[in-house]
């Protein structure tokens, strides 16, 4: 079973990469509100159970994939 | 003699002065494997060097956060050995749990690497020096800025948990933290290099004193 963990800096912290992405995207003329940077992790679980392997894949992003005092992340099923 | 565990990681790069440190200090050090598993009692104080462990990737020390050498770490901080982390060994205890914070990417996205002086906010049992003080060492760094919810720096002040502070904050750090230290004192944690202050001829020497700690009856090792 595979899920997309999708991960991004929490909204109140400073995202270095996101504001320099913002800024190179408006010096090309692009109109924007605001660019995030974060990452996407794809894992493949061995389990028979849906249940089961989502709990698994939420264990690894809690166990460090993410930090949660400056990232918020969202798991999914793919 | 004092025996020091010196940790390494894939992409350590400090390692070889941080050894050097302690044998100015006349303590015996040892190379711990991030592989190796060990008892607390083995050495007397652990030190994490600076770099890049597993080039950074994911966030900079998260990975080396998960190694079999730092579940033994984690013992050791519990059980109120002296363990102290510089640089990237920073990032790894914070990655780890053991101190509070997180360190992100420099305010401005430039690695700054200069001299920078610091201050002693709060004494841990790593620094038997005097509140106030100021040192002269290197800084360098791209994830140094140190980052706390207004709530935890409440906390920090609160507890006497900052422990260094930049006087020009180069970084971005909430309240211009370069180090911090645990609730009980025992493990800090700083960005800037007192390993890259040893000898006046490398342009200060206020580094070597930091590699000294006070016992649980406060008598300095």
């Amino acid at each position: 079973m595979k899920f997309a963990l999708k991960i991004l800096p929490k909204p109140e912290v400073l995202d270095t990469q996101g504001r320099a992405v913002e800024g190179a995207l408006k010096e090309q003329g692009f109109d924007l509100t605001s660019c995030r940077v974060g990452k996407y992790i794809v894992l493949e679980v061995p389990a028979n159970d849906s249940e089961q392997a989502l709990q698994k894949a939420k264990l690894m992003a809690e166990k460090g994939l993410y930090n949660p005092l400056i990232e918020n992340y969202e798991l999914e099923q793919l | 003699m004092k025996k020091v565990g010196i940790l390494r990681f894939p992409g350590t790069n400090c390692d070889r002065d941080i050894w050097k440190s302690v044998e100015l200090q006349s303590m015996q050090p040892e190379w711990i494997w991030y592989k190796q598993s060990f008892l607390p009692d083995n050495y007397d104080a652990y030190v994490i060097p600076g770099g890049f462990s597993y080039g950074d990737y994911l966030r900079s020390g998260a990975l080396a956060a998960l190694s079999p050498a730092m579940s033994c770490i984690k013992e050791a901080a519990k059980m109120g050995k002296p363990i102290f982390g510089i640089c990237n060994g920073f990032q790894i205890l914070c990655e780890a749990g053991l101190l509070p914070g997180a360190l992100m990417r420099n305010e401005k996205g430039l690695f700054i690497d200069q001299w920078v002086n610091l201050k002693l906010e709060n004494s841990s049992q790593w620094s038997p020096f005097s509140v106030g003080q100021i040192f002269k060492m290197p800084m360098a760094h791209a994830d140094g800025r140190f980052f706390i919810s207004e709530e935890g720096y409440k906390q920090l002040v609160d507890k006497g948990q900052i422990w260094l502070t930049y006087a020009d904050n180069p970084n971005g750090s909430v309240g211009n933290i370069a180090g911090v230290m645990n609730e009980a004192g025992n493990v800090v944690g700083m960005m800037p290099h007192p390993d890259r202050a040893l000898f006046s001829w490398m342009g200060s020497e206020d580094g070597l004193e930091f590699f000294q700690w006070q016992d649980a009856s406060g008598v300095n090792q």
